[in-house]
């Protein structure tokens, strides 16, 4: 009974799609194919048996079924001789009584008709669901005691799903879940709908249903209410914010790019240009912040005392000294206020100023601040959504219906993925066959050994590169040291070897994750995942360990001791050293990218005679933009146009590394847990990468000196001092604010008030883990009433069963007594 | 936002919009994408709602489904009659389902009734079979084949009957994190 034929006149369509052995359309009632399949399988178990028996029972009771069918309700006669033992006790296996064969016609007509066998089939169960489910939504939004007395014989279920004890007909469901419709809120009714799993006509008459009572015939907005006006008000409000945000998501930057790289390459590889388009976002953030307070300011009032008359030469570019440095790009430029001459024609003159010093204080705690806020609050949807209540258990099933990525639309990818598909599965057979190969200790201490030879030559490289990094740049402190004292090296030349610094660094960030490659190739692990989380182990401490020392090097040497290298604002000397770290990592990576891949694709097909293009490797290169990104953060306060440097390098890198995608590398051939990875990553751009940089930027501003002679914060101790102080003038200037400067002593300078919020923070977020534990162990526990209802289930089944038969053998027995008494008396 | 658009009423996008996790500009482009398939079937005007259908060979010829084994199950699940011919009304649900707004539990639901190849609203062992087949393109062997199932539905099945109700299913799905962005088309 195939139903389809096949149109594709395109022969490379056809080899490309399998015949599969099934038969498309084949009826399903039809087991022959599973009876012949599957013999007595070795453990006894019979599934195959009581399958079989349900077929030739179908033959026989064809006629009675047909009349038990309702609302196109195809389910089949139950088989509920669950003979498979339980996952949890493997110590009895006895042949289940259960496994037996007939079942009456009653029977069946009974187990037809349980509401879990109907649940989710028919349109009717679907609405009867959502009724409930919409009743739910209503009670909570109008904040009744939601925990209703349950019934005892409710289903437990982790959605909470109530079954009603008493069947009602459909249309009344259908007119209750309208009005309960009716009665939500716009958005919790949109939600709900876009929500339920019907089709789009059911959907839309359910709308035009719950939404044409509300409105009444005419829309005339005259003889509306106060309140509906007032309700009306409010949700086009809302909806103004839900078509913003929505706008906002979709700006679609990249669509088209991004599902080639999808198509091809599979979510794994698109989650690393998801996070460079995350990226993106927060720097333009930043960039609108600085530019819109800091930046355009300070350029639309240019500062009286005379810039130096450096001219352009192409050397600023990579340096970012020369002609830059007096630039609105670094902080030297700006000063310490503005006075915005006079608005407003006529007789009255007004001034206002604009202070550039608060602005800088407030404008970087500001972004700082909001940047925070989106980060956690990203981090947590993302570990929400990834997060696994369970560990091992249950790896096959969940491999065999999540891991088809259907993004996938090229050929040789789709190809591919099948695949690695076998792979897995058959990896995973053998593990569970060969459950536990006893190692034998020698084994096992060689592995050990490996390892450990594997962790001290990858510390022992890290530490020998920090050490290195921490040598040179105190010898290129002394240099530049005796240098600014001689003066013989002329500018130029001494910003060129300013440029060795961040050459060296980039080197080191370049080669070492290779080495870790390479060392790693050696080591056998348990799991690919666990291969993955130590390579970025290992990659991370090398950055974070690297960007440790040199941020001691710019903000305890430097800073500290600027005047012995001569320097009136070490500020934009830190801000420029940050720039060319930015530009030399872009550099590297260009051409890394470039030249690196497709040597590394040429070398490997061709001296290594590789039949695959080499893999596109995820971790690395996403920690090479969380390491952009932090120095990016580091130098927000030093270079307020950073951001924009980031943005034009993050358009660039998408478009080269795509590119380079195309060409050089193929998709992966190992599995790869996209949302697990993708939590990771943010999780990791929260902690050391925004954290660090939160705290060197917060270090600067409360404990480091401002330079006396450049930068909006001449003059005051610590930057931080500024602000204390405005609050201080605020009090004289303007006594009705006074509030404000008693609060700010009171509140932000006050010790004990700041412990007493951390305090309750912890007690809270204790709280929560509490609640967390408590919530998992009801989850065990109502796994267990689940398999007991299960049991509990089967013994009614067979109760039944008996106590019908019973009534079957004594029926005829009465009948042919009976007979037996009529003909005796006759 | 301007009403220059000539294919639905203001009514109509507003009940897609709603209906849909797609936005106006998104439904307008899914209706050309729709008509490009069968630009002589579909006629630009659809204010009194034609009633045409897009047979299944054209909808299974696109380049989004061409590919994906499961694209008859899919264009079957989400077509009215069942057999893959889909009105505009289907062709939105469908990729709405697919898109990356639409929640876990809605996912679950339809990736069930696709992976139920013979409609009874059990996952059974053909159905495991017929999947396992349709993913690895037929390499694994019948012995492979079988005890995959085997232990598939000693680990979902949590009743007990020796197949995946909806249930099993939505509750696998609970422990899988990588679902919502591996059943996920992007259009």
């Amino acid at each position: 009974m195939d139903r389809r034929v096949s149109f594709d006149s395109n022969p490379h369509c056809l080899e490309a799609a399998p015949e599969s052995p099934w038969d498309e359309g084949v009826a399903h009632r039809s087991f022959s194919p599973l009876i012949e399949e599957s013999g007595p399988s070795p453990d006894g178990r019979g599934e195959a048996l009581e399958m079989a028996d349900l077929a030739e029972e179908e033959e026989e009771e064809e006629d009675e079924e047909e009349e038990e069918e309702e609302e196109g309700d195809r389910d089949n006669p139950a088989v509920l001789a669950g003979q498979s033992d339980n996952p949890g006790s493997s110590a009895t296996r006895e042949t289940n009584p259960l496994v037996r064969q007939r079942w009456s016609a009653a029977t069946q007509r009974v187990l037809c008709s349980m509401p879990s066998r109907t649940m989710g089939q028919s349109q009717g169960a679907i609405i009867s669901r959502y009724c409930s489910r919409s009743e739910q939504l209503r009670l909570r939004r109008q904040s009744q005691t939601s925990i209703r007395g349950s019934t005892r014989s409710a289903r437990p279920s982790i959605r909470g799903y109530r079954m009603e004890v008493e069947p009602k007909g459909e249309e009344d469901k259908k007119e209750q879940l309208v009005t309960n419709l009716q009665s939500l809120v716009a958005a919790d009714r949109v939600r709900m709908l876009r929500t339920m799993p019907v089709s789009m006509a059911e959907k839309s008459e359910l709308r035009k249903l719950a939404c044409s009572f509300k409105s009444g015939p005419s829309l005339s907005h005259r003889e509306v209410s106060c309140h509906s006006r007032l309700k009306y008000c409010t949700t086009s409000a809302l909806n103004a914010c839900n078509s913003c945000l929505s706008f906002l998501q979709s700006l679609q930057l990249w669509q088209v790019a991004l599902k080639r790289v999808s198509g091809r390459f599979g979510t794994g590889v698109l989650s690393y240009f998801l996070f460079l388009k995350t990226l993106l976002f927060f720097n333009a953030l930043l960039f609108i912040i600085t530019g819109l307070f800091l930046v355009i300011p300070q350029a639309a009032n240019p500062p009286q005392h005379g810039t130096s008359n450096v001219s352009f030469t192409g050397l600023e570019l990579l340096t970012g000294g020369g002609y830059f440095t007096h630039t609105v790009m670094f902080y030297g430029y700006y000063t310490n206020s503005i006075t915005n001459t006079s608005y407003g024609g006529g007789a009255a003159v007004s001034r206002s100023t604009y202070s550039i010093t608060l602005a800088y204080f407030f404008t970087i705690g500001v972004a700082f601040f909001i940047t925070c806020i989106i980060l956690v609050y990203s981090m947590s949807k993302s570990f929400g959504r990834s997060f696994r209540i369970y560990k091992s258990q249950g790896n096959l099933a969940v491999k065999v219906f999540c891991v088809w990525d259907f993004k996938v639309i090229k050929v040789s990818s789709v190809r591919l993925q099948s695949e690695n598909i076998c792979t897995q599965l058959k990896e995973l057979l053998s593990e569970v066959n060969c459950r536990e190969v006893e190692k034998s200790v020698a084994q096992r201490l060689a592995r050990v050994a490996i390892h450990t030879l594997a962790w001290a030559v990858c510390l022992g490289s890290t530490l020998g590169c920090v050490l290195s990094v921490y040598y040179f740049s105190s010898h290129m402190h002394k240099d530049h040291q005796q240098v600014a004292s001689s003066r013989t090296v002329s500018s130029l030349q001494w910003e060129a070897r300013m440029l060795a610094l961040p050459v060296m660094v980039s080197t080191i960030n370049l080669l070492l994750p290779s080495l870790f490659n390479i060392v790693a190739w050696m080591e056998e692990y348990d799991s690919p995942s666990v291969r993955t989380h130590v390579a970025i182990f290992r990659n991370l401490l090398l950055k974070v360990s690297v960007l440790g020392v040199l941020c001691y090097h710019w903000l305890g040497r430097i800073a500290v001791d600027g005047q012995s290298l001569s320097l009136k604002c070490w500020e934009s000397f830190v801000g420029q050293e940050l720039y060319r770290f930015l530009l030399m990592d872009f550099i590297f990576t260009v051409l890394d990218t470039l030249i690196g891949e497709f040597l590394w694709k040429l070398f490997s097909q061709r001296v290594l005679r590789r039949k695959r293009k080499p893999v596109f490797d995820i971790a690395r290169n996403v920690l090479d933009l969380i390491y952009g990104q932090t120095l990016a953060w580091l130098g927000v306060l030093f270079t307020p146009l950073l951001p924009a440097v980031q943005i034009i390098k993050l358009l660039l890198l998408f478009y080269m590394k795509k590119a380079s995608l195309m060409v050089n590398c193929q998709a992966p051939r190992k599995p790869w847990r996209a949302s697990q990875m993708s939590t990771l990553f943010i999780t990791l751009l929260c902690f050391p990468s925004f954290l660090g940089a939160a705290v060197s930027v917060t270090y600067t501003m409360w404990t480091l000196k401002p330079s006396l002679e450049c930068g909006p914060f001449r003059g005051f101790k610590t930057m931080f001092l500024s602000g204390k102080e405005w609050i201080e003038q605020l009090k004289e200037t303007n006594p009705n604010l006074a509030w404000l400067t008693w609060v700010h002593i009171s509140l932000v300078e006050n010790p004990v008030f700041l412990f007493s919020v951390a305090g309750i923070f912890l007690i809270v977020t204790y709280f929560y883990t509490q609640v967390v534990d408590g919530q998992r162990k009801i989850i065990s526990l109502l796994q267990e009433q689940i398999e007991n209802e299960g049991q509990d289930k089967k013994f009614l089944i067979s109760r039944l069963q008996e106590a019908h038969e019973q009534k079957r053998t004594v029926s005829p027995r009465r009948r042919q007594l009976r007979s037996s008494e009529d003909s005796s008396i006759d | 936002m301007g009403n220059k658009q000539t294919i639905f009423t203001a009514q109509q996008l507003d009940a897609y919009q709603d209906c849909t996790f797609f936005t106006r500009k998104e439904i307008i482009r899914l209706f050309h994408r729709y008509r490009d398939l069968a630009p002589q079937l579909i006629p630009l005007d659809y204010t009194n709602k034609p009633d045409v259908k897009v047979p299944y060979e054209l909808i299974g010829s696109m380049p989004e489904l061409k590919e994906n084994p499961f694209r008859q199950r899919i264009a079957e699940v989400f077509s009215e009659d069942g057999e893959g011919n889909m009105t505009l009304d289907d062709f939105l649900d469908m990729f709405s389902v697919l898109s990356e707004m639409a929640p876990k539990d809605l996912k679950a639901y339809y990736a069930f009734k696709i992976y139920d190849f013979n409609n009874d609203d059990y996952i059974c062992k053909a159905d495991l079979e017929k999947t396992l087949n349709k993913l690895t393109r037929n390499e694994l062997s019948a012995d492979e084949s079988r005890m995959v199932c085997e232990k598939v539905i000693d680990e979902a099945d949590l009743d007990n009957d020796g197949r995946l109700s909806l249930e099993d299913f939505q509750h696998m799905i609970v422990r899988a994190p990588d679902f919502l962005s591996t059943f996920h088309i992007r259009i």
